[in-house]
């Protein structure tokens, strides 16, 4: 009976690794579009964002079916349950990264625009959070996880001080307006790239020890296990 | 561990002339030989913070039954072995593990049905109601009455319906044909069979089926009032449908009785209990509430258990 059950969960994880693998890659290469103003780039992750949605609804159903045919419990319903909501997350990474190429695609027809905030520090740093926690994934490190959580503020408070500077460039260069607006949207799409990466992070902790720490900023801290 | 076993109000416990050997220092410390599990890397609980204790007696509530460091030899070997564990009443308490690890031996040792293998010997203490089950002045058949006991096979006697129900009233000196038709009634209301039965029953036991036999063997036990109802595996042998209604039944049951139960079938100890005791090799593995059991087990052998990652 566990024999099945382990070969489902085998092929489970893999899927929503290739899942995560295909999501990170989105989201690389939609910030990187940003930079290079590579408007072909951003064209091919729109068009290929079917097939995250496609995998999402292949991992749903394979969750769906272990449920309904195998009653998992303890570990096999906490993998579960947190692969159905960690794959929900990385669909609308996916999605996030789409918009982010959305915007890329128009940055990319316009002059160029220099702000004073390194919108590549803030893209790497949740691109950063995004890899670690499908790394807390792979490896069941809550540690990992619980790393990706104390990230989340710095990037809050990245694009924070990117209204800041937005407003400011807005006053100085008024006809760069719609270039910034969309600049900062980038910026915003970033910001929900981390907290996603966040959710996944907290369901991860959620499957090694069984505790639900979303809203509960003291269990974000590294806690030492015996 | 044996906070959570033992409520921390408890009176301190009566020694009989059964607490043959000295209590030993490792009380609680359930623990056994780690079983060469095929786990991979999803092997988690050892990581886990320490579980919450859990929240034994109700306040204004006592245990029903308690388990003292109690153990039952056959001979030299051990069926049970250091068991100390509360039941609380009015609750269904699911014993699992798997076949041999002392499970059926330990349900009963509550009402001593296991008097009648030779070189039995307990040591510790198991108490009903107060009442230490294995004091030379216990009243084998007072204990009983209290102690009710439903089997894996339906055993009706081969005798009419209302001859099978009234049997432990007549025993216990009933006579009024009054009062008997009273308690066949009665238990066969609160064991659920009453309707599908009631127009003949004068007819044989054994013409009902397997599912209403059980039924009646519950009915049975009911007849004469006890507190607690055993029952060892009591769906093994029957159908879903049958399964279902013995389910239904014990959450009825246990607003005024309180149900043991052993299963090899762990969704079943998952649907009907409040408790769950997963038993290995003779010793109390983990005791804790059934959610928590089947969500976020505190025991790494409970996890491998329950997910079939045995062995």
């Amino acid at each position: 009976m566990a024999v099945h059950l382990q070969r489902e969960i085998e092929n489970l994880k893999r899927d929503i690794l290739t899942l995560g693998a295909l999501v990170e890659q989105a989201v690389r290469e939609a910030t990187a579009s940003i930079a290079n103003r590579d408007e072909e780039t951003a064209r091919r992750i729109i068009d290929s964002d079917i097939e995250i949605d496609e995998m999402e609804v292949q991992v749903e159903e394979s969750c769906l079916k272990i449920l309904a045919l195998h009653q998992p419990v303890a570990i096999d319903l906490r993998f579960i349950i947190a692969v159905l909501k960690i794959n929900n997350d990385l669909e609308r990474v996916g999605d996030l990264a789409v918009n982010i190429a959305e915007r890329a695609a128009f940055l990319a027809t316009q002059p160029p625009v220099s702000i004073s905030l390194d919108f590549q520090a803030m893209a790497r740093k949740a691109q950063n959070m995004l890899a670690t926690s499908l790394d807390a994934l792979v490896n069941l490190s809550a540690s990992q996880a619980r790393r990706v959580l104390t990230c989340d503020d710095e990037i809050d408070a990245m694009n924070r001080q990117m209204y800041v500077v937005i407003q400011q460039g807005i006053g100085a260069r008024p006809e760069q307006t719609e270039s910034l607006i969309h600049l900062l949207s980038a910026s915003r799409h970033l910001e929900r790239i981390a907290d996603h990466a966040t959710n996944i992070a907290e369901d991860v902790i959620y499957m090694i020890e069984g505790t639900i720490v979303r809203h509960k900023t003291e269990d974000y801290k590294p806690q030492i296990h015996v | 561990m044996s906070s959570l076993m033992t409520p921390p109000s408890d009176p301190p416990p009566v020694e009989t002339q059964y607490l043959a050997s000295p209590p030993t220092e490792d009380r609680g410390k359930a623990t056994v030989p780690r079983p060469g599990s095929k786990m991979d890397i999803m092997a988690t609980a050892q990581n886990r913070k320490a579980t919450k204790p859990l929240e034994t007696v109700p306040a204004g509530e006592q245990a029903i039954i308690r388990s003292e460091r109690f153990s039952l030899y056959y001979g030299a070997k051990a069926g049970v072995k250091n068991i100390t564990m509360d039941i609380l009443p009015h609750m269904v308490t699911a014993i699992i593990g798997p076949s041999g690890c002392g499970k059926s031996t330990f349900l009963r040792s509550i009402n001593r049905m296991n008097d009648l293998i030779p070189h039995v010997r307990a040591e510790g203490r198991l108490a009903v109601d107060g009442q230490d089950v294995y004091d030379k002045r216990t009243n084998l058949v007072n204990l009983r009455q209290q102690v009710g006991m439903v089997f894996q096979k339906p055993n009706p006697f081969p005798k009419s319906i209302f001859d099978n129900i009234a049997y432990g009233p007549r025993l216990q000196g009933v006579r009024n044909k009054g009062q008997l038709q009273h308690v066949v009634e009665q238990s066969l209301k609160a064991a659920a069979i009453w309707d599908e039965v009631k127009d003949d029953l004068k007819k044989s036991a054994l013409a009902l089926s397997g599912g209403q036999q059980q039924r009646l063997c519950i009915a049975r036990a009911l007849a004469t009032r006890p507190r607690v109802l055993l029952m060892d595996e009591p769906c093994s042998a029957l159908d879903p449908i049958a399964t279902g209604r013995i389910e239904d039944l014990m959450e009825q049951l246990k607003t005024t009785y309180t149900i043991v139960i052993v299963t090899h079938n762990m969704q079943q100890a998952a649907r009907v209990s409040e408790r769950t005791a997963f038993f290995y090799m003779g010793e109390l593995i983990e005791y804790d509430r059934t959610a928590k059991i089947f969500r976020n087990p505190g025991k790494k052998e409970t996890e491998d258990y329950v997910t079939g990652r045995f062995g």
